[in-house]
């Protein structure tokens, strides 16, 4: 039944279809003068992106619709470079399309794969000669060889031990310790509970021992984040209620998630929001995670004042602050 | 003899007497490349690589991979007086103090966009038209590899000025390695020298994104580029092609022109992007410190699908016997996309593996005649157009006067519900469009004629195809073409039972008309 069904035939390549240039000499000239004046236009480029280099000064602003203010000398090598590049290519895809031969050729295809005899060969030739390695007999060479293989790649790794130090208690700790100042940043200057009104958002670091230097990697650890609310607004239990100071809590700047900065906060409702992944911490709740993919609450660091007046930590934060690690022990929260 | 031809024969004799290419060169030199517009995407990303090497060069000709702490004192004001490292401070000075500088800076952050671009593009035409089908499989996996570096390429790219957006990102690589069971910390600790962000990250990665992943690159696209030389190139169906023929223009001149001028196309399309396009105004969010941040972080485009799926994922963590392990991290960040890659790695060999078709192939499918093969890709295609959305939550919630939360959740449901949704659609248009081509090719064109008959009857007049229309709509339905029947043996079992019923998903198809059916509906008809 099948055989009988008659399919369509390939009619095989359509007739050549001449254009306008291969038949009108006149057709042809015009299409030669439109190549070369892309290609002059190319030139044009050139001649603009030397000129302002040279004569236009690179402090001159101009206002331009949409795009503002500009500087005149980028825009202008900008718009050179554009035009010496895209019209020597618009001219040569002209040339190609009206003047060079349009003809379709045909190309036979071969196949890949070898013929019979070769493959036969090979393969005869490749058992042949791993053959005459032996290694299919000498078993002691063929397990040395792999024993030695696997281990020569150990060292290439082993020499990359030395790209940084262990974390030791890294991930642990910061330098937070009771009594530490919190000092503004970036101003540096110790802070009292009246100088935060309720409202107020302030980033914190902690005062270093004199003569350390603080560097980033302190910072990516130690930032705290001050908020000041009306005490009533807390909804806390007893213990960390003590760690506040008249409706200033600290917490943690660090994402728990991913370590970004925690920096959006919402008056309105009381929320921190990471501009990462939107984690969103609430305020009054001890900075419980309320929405987003972190999965734990931003640590919360203790203060009080010392005896001048000025915020200090209590004690150092009770968990690791930041994202997780594998040592982290996460049964305290 | 003219000039021209005297000179060309002498270099041709000097090169042939050093080298004893003269055949070579001739059969090379006349080979013919099929013509089609989609085969242009893989070229805009090959010139865009060129691009990128140029202006990179550029670059690192001012571009200091320090970071070390420096003082800003360049001709930008408003960062005056600010510690910052050599890196950032270098990225200012060029972008300010360097005739021409910001432009580079511009041109090759476009291209890097634009290569991202064209390879996904390139990716998406060849596996749609099923052109990574034997003899193609190695070329598939080395575009694979191009994208995957490409994406690492890019990130590092971004990277490297320092400022606060880049830190930021880096940060977040930063939590990524150290989210890895056991090892993490210590991975992080090696990977930046120390403590984040230390001064030993910026120029690793500088070198890693300037000579280590550029040589790579050079490597695979020189691979790929001979073996679609040496394969020849696929081309659609049509009147006159076959699998054993190419059909289209030769090297020399036709494509030399065309696909050098291309190349200047490209790099002045760049260029004007460069020009008249800010990206990544660098100065206006400060240099990086870990204690602050910019609203609407952002990554490039390419980078958006792996933030969004972070993004989305749960709040969930296993705390046990004193270690922390972070599926919030690794779900999104590695488990997600090592599947997505090595899924798409594999993909040629499974579809070889469950049709039984073991044969060369150089006639491209149109996306209909395969439509379970078209309905995966777009699957895929939406599975990571709304990781897309969802990393760029925060922008869209405040341009479209939306939720953040509202969006995270249309992307936590779906993830899950619309790209299965989207498989049944894209089948159902595939077979909805062979079933318009039958039509066509049996009942002809509408010409939006209208005849009144006789009778007051209104009849469109249809008109008959051409035949190079009628073979090129039929072709796909040759009697070796569909897929191989499998052996009853092959069947067995589980995974014979997937293999069977992935193959009878990927046969649906609506018959081809014949010349037959043609005649008999002619006979009907009259």
């Amino acid at each position: 039944m099948s055989n009988q069904i008659e399919r369509f035939e390939d009619p095989g390549l359509p007739a050549h279809v001449h254009r306008n240039a291969d038949l009108d000499p006149l057709a042809a000239k015009r299409a030669e003068r439109q190549v070369a004046i892309l290609f002059l236009l190319s030139a044009a480029g050139t001649v603009l992106t030397i000129v302002s280099y040279i004569y236009v000064k690179s402090d001159k602003y101009v206002y331009l619709p949409i795009m503002g203010s500009t500087n005149l000398q980028q825009i202008l090598l900008g718009l050179g470079l554009t035009a010496s590049t895209l019209f020597i290519g618009l001219g040569a895809i002209q040339w190609a399309k009206k003047l060079m031969p349009d003809q379709e050729e045909i190309a036979e295809r071969h196949e890949f794969r070898s013929e019979e005899v070769d493959r036969n060969d090979l393969v005869a030739t490749f058992k042949e000669r791993s053959e005459s390695t032996g290694l299919g007999r000498r078993s002691l060479i063929k397990r040395s060889l792999g024993l030695s293989l696997g281990l020569v790649g150990l060292s290439p790794l082993l020499l990359l031990r030395d790209t940084g130090p262990l974390p030791k208690k890294f991930f642990t700790t910061t330098d937070w310790a009771a009594g530490t100042r919190l000092l503004l940043d970036p101003a540096g200057t110790p802070i009292k509970a009246s100088d935060l009104e309720v409202g107020a958002v302030a980033q914190v670091l902690p005062e270093l021992p004199a003569g350390t230097e603080r560097t980033l990697e302190n910072t990516g650890k130690d930032a705290v984040l001050l908020i000041r609310l009306r005490p009533e607004d807390f909804n806390l239990d007893a213990q960390r209620l003590s760690w506040t100071h008249e409706g200033i809590i600290a917490f943690s700047k660090i994402c728990t998630h991913m370590g970004c900065a925690v920096a959006l906060y919402e008056q309105q409702t009381h929320h921190l929001l990471c501009p990462c992944h939107q984690s969103t911490f609430d305020v009054t709740r001890a900075a419980k995670v309320i929405f987003g993919p972190a999965a734990r609450p931003l640590p919360q660091l203790a203060i009080t004042v010392d005896a001048d007046g000025y915020l200090v930590a209590v004690q150092p934060f009770t968990v690791p602050i930041g994202p997780s690690f594998w040592e982290r022990n996460s049964s305290n929260g | 003899m003219k000039t021209s031809q005297k000179a060309a024969g002498a270099t041709a004799n000097y090169v042939d007497e050093r080298t004893g290419a003269a055949k070579w060169l001739k059969k090379n030199l006349t080979k013919v490349f099929p013509d089609h517009w989609s085969f242009m995407l893989g070229e805009v990303a090959l010139y865009s690589f060129i691009i990128l090497l140029l202006t990179g060069t550029f670059l690192t000709f001012w571009f200091d991979p320090s970071q070390r702490e420096v003082i800003y004192n360049g001709s930008y004001t408003p960062l005056s007086g600010l510690h910052m490292s050599a890196a950032y401070d270098s990225t200012l000075r060029l972008s300010f103090d360097v005739r021409g500088g910001l432009l580079m800076r511009q041109i090759h952050h476009w291209s890097a966009l634009i290569f991202m671009s064209a390879i996904v593009a390139h990716l998406f035409r060849v596996f749609f038209t099923g052109a990574f089908r034997k003899p193609r499989e190695f070329n598939w996996l080395i575009g694979v590899g191009l994208l995957t570096f490409g994406i690492v390429e890019g990130f590092l790219g971004y990277s490297l000025p320092d400022d606060l957006l880049s830190g930021t990102g880096i940060r977040i690589a930063e939590a990524i390695l150290q989210a890895i069971p056991v090892v993490g910390s210590y991975l992080s600790f090696f990977a930046f020298g120390g403590a984040f962000p230390g001064t030993a990250f910026i120029p690793r990665i500088f070198i890693v994104h300037v000579l280590l992943l550029p040589g790579l690159f050079l490597a695979l696209i020189t691979i790929h580029l001979m073996l679609v030389w040496y394969q020849k190139h696929t081309q659609y169906p049509g009147p006159g092609r076959t699998e054993k023929n190419v059909v289209g223009y030769p090297l020399m001149p036709v494509y030399m022109a065309k696909a050098g001028g291309f190349f200047f196309v490209v790099f002045g399309v760049t260029a004007f992007l460069g020009a008249v396009a800010s990206i990544n105004p660098i100065w206006l969010v400060g240099p990086y410190t870990p204690g602050q941040i910019s609203a609407g972080s952002q990554p490039d485009w390419y980078m958006g699908w792996l933030d969004g799926l972070v993004r989305a994922a749960p709040p969930i963590e296993t705390h046990a016997f004193g270690h922390t392990i972070s599926w919030n991290i690794l779900i999104p960040g590695l488990i997600i996309p090592g599947i997505l890659f090595t899924g798409m790695a594999l993909y040629p060999f499974i579809e070889s593996w469950f049709t039984g078709d073991k044969r060369e192939h150089h006639l491209l499918d149109r996306p209909r005649n395969a439509p379970n093969r078209t309905a995966l890709g777009v699957t895929s295609i939406v599975f990571i157009l709304i990781t897309i959305v969802n990393g760029g939550n925060d922008i869209i919630a405040t341009h479209f006067h939306l939720t953040i939360n509202g969006i995270m959740w249309f992307t936590r449901v779906g993830l899950f519900v619309l790209p299965p949704i989207a498989f049944v659609i894209t089948k159902r248009v595939c077979l909805s469009l062979q079933r318009s081509d039958r039509d066509l090719v049996l009942h002809g064109r509408e010409t939006g004629r209208l005849v009144m008959m006789p009778n007051g009857e209104m009849v469109e007049v249809h008109e008959p195809l051409s035949d190079a229309k009628k073979w090129t709509l039929t072709q796909h339905q040759r009697p070796e073409a569909l897929p191989a029947p499998l052996p009853a043996s092959a069947l067995v079992g589980l995974k014979g039972k997937l293999r069977a019923r992935m193959n009878k998903a990927h046969a649906t198809q609506i018959p081809a008309p014949t010349l037959t059916d043609l005649k008999e509906l002619g006979e009907g008809h009259h």
